[in-house]
């Protein structure tokens, strides 16, 4: 039996094809993954995302419990509605999973996670609680649904839509949120374009869904949303990292904080081991073929393999992230195995595009 | 489901369409395009080819995912649509249009296994 979000109902009204995402239920496409991607870049499109799980931390040690939980710093959370992009690591460094934080009150944080691993981090988070004896309550928030309204047009589609919007959340700057009413609006998202993505009660989602249809965005599937996160150069979790890989081997040595005295889960092990992998771009040059995950890449330094792999839209172009041995740079060209060929491909340093505007040189 | 009458079918979801001069054209089914979603890579074989029955001879990928275009009949290759390389996306737009190659069948008798439209409407319709 599949999961439901709460626009299940809206998907198949609208001619959705329907796939099982992580035991979810949801939609591809709605006709032409492409058209919904060039819809995001140009335009605005909308995706439900309710099967992510938001989870509320709630104790006055919240911010202490988290720095040590977070291998990034929730130290750089300082003003109320900041977001920050973190790992949580296994003691051995592995990523468990990768979520966004949202900093409220000093004893309010917001956490969201991925929908296949939700279970897994609430017991892994609910764990460390226990240890830490701090009088925390971790609260999943089942009872919210999640809309993420991305590109060029999509805030000002959402002021439409969604009445009294615009005052609460015109100010927003990147990567803040703020509460509005029931509704809980970030300026953040998935697809390297402009937007917000919108938590509210799941009893308002299919009332805002329409609205946002009606004001002009476009209905996007899961599948679009995965061309677009490539070409931003954002990792999917469980294919470009897992809990077999450290951050510092995924392109996510930024969201790693090392520098401050601050210990935290999986730091030990980081520091001990100096990573021989790294994640990187690459651009298909010749022809025969599509770069996809698993794919063998042939590099000078040994070989690696792809992560991510797809047709690129904005591009037209295929693209990916693969894991190589350390040491293979930017420019370099490396061969991948597709069918019974080797095919040159160029390491190009992510993102492919952001803001509509492609990124590495042709 | 668009199953033209005239035609025959694969269960590998590949039409068939007779010529006159003996040869088979052969292409994706409607159905084929619609599970694959948007076409984004088409290689075609070699012309003077020679293909077994049922075996791998193209590869269609769209935005998802690879897929092998099975040979329906032993034959040879005697012609390929060039014009699909470079734009794949007319499968999309209509398959039954845009045909991948023409084989020459090796037993022109192995045409009577293929399926008829109502045979391959249930095929497609089962999966």
């Amino acid at each position: 039996m599949f999961k439901h979000t709460p626009l299940n109902a809206a998907h198949r009204t609208a001619g959705a094809k329907m796939v099982d995402f992580g035991g979810w239920e949801m939609p591809v496409n709605y006709g032409s993954q492409i058209e919904e991607h060039h819809a995001v870049r140009r335009d605005a499109g909308m995706f439900d995302v309710s099967h992510m799980l938001a989870v509320d931390l709630t104790g006055a040690g919240a911010r202490a419990f988290l720095r040590y939980a977070l291998a990034n710093n929730v130290d750089k959370l300082a003003q109320a509605g900041k977001a920050l992009y973190s790992c949580l690591l296994r003691l051995d460094g592995g990523v468990l999973d990768d979520l966004i934080v949202y900093f409220m009150r000093e004893d309010a944080f917001r956490i969201v996670v991925n929908a296949a691993t939700a279970d897994k981090d609430l017991a892994w988070l609910g764990a460390l609680l226990t240890e830490s004896e701090a009088g925390l309550s971790l609260k999943p928030r089942r009872d919210l649904a999640m809309i993420a309204v991305q590109g060029p047009r999509a805030r000002e589609k959402v002021w439409q839509a969604l009445p009294g919007s615009r005052a609460a959340s015109e100010a927003l700057k990147p990567f803040f949120a703020t509460e509005f009413g029931e509704f809980f609006i970030a300026r953040t998202g998935y697809t390297g374009e402009d937007g917000f993505e919108i938590t509210l009660p799941a009893t308002r989602a299919a009332s805002l869904w329409n609205a946002l249809a009606a004001a002009g965005v476009r209905l996007c599937g899961l599948g679009a949303r995965d061309t677009l996160r490539l070409e931003a150069g954002m990792n999917l979790y469980g294919q470009d990292m897992t809990e077999s890989e450290n951050p510092l081997e995924s392109g996510l040595a930024w969201t790693v904080d090392l520098a401050s005295s601050r210990d935290f889960v999986g730091k030990t092990a980081l520091v001990a081991a100096p990573p021989t992998r790294a994640l990187v771009g690459l651009v298909l040059v010749d022809k025969g073929g599509i770069l996809r995950s698993h794919q063998k890449v042939v590099t000078a330094k040994g070989d690696g393999e792809i992560t991510s792999g797809t047709f690129s839209p904005t591009l037209g172009k295929s693209i990916a992230l693969a894991r190589v041995p350390v040491g293979i740079a930017s420019g370099d060209t490396v061969a991948v195995e597709i069918r019974d060929r080797k095919l040159n491909a160029r390491v190009v340093k992510p993102p492919f595009v952001r803001n509509g505007a492609v990124l590495v040189k042709e | 489901m668009n199953v033209p009458a005239n035609l025959k079918y694969t269960e590998s979801h590949e039409w068939v369409r007779p010529e006159a001069d003996g040869t088979i054209t052969i292409g994706i089914t409607d159905h084929a395009q619609e599970a694959l979603g948007d076409l984004v890579f088409i290689e075609l074989p070699a012309v003077g080819r020679a293909a077994k029955a049922g075996e791998a001879i193209a590869v269609v990928e769209s935005v998802k995912a690879a897929s092998d275009i099975y040979a329906p009949v032993a034959g040879e290759v005697v012609a390929v649509n060039a014009e699909l390389a470079d734009a794949p996306e007319k499968v999309n737009a209509d398959a039954y249009a845009h045909w991948f190659y023409k084989l020459k069948p090796t037993n022109a008798a192995d045409l009577g296994k293929l399926l008829d439209a109502a045979a391959y409407t249930k095929v497609a319709g089962e999966g």
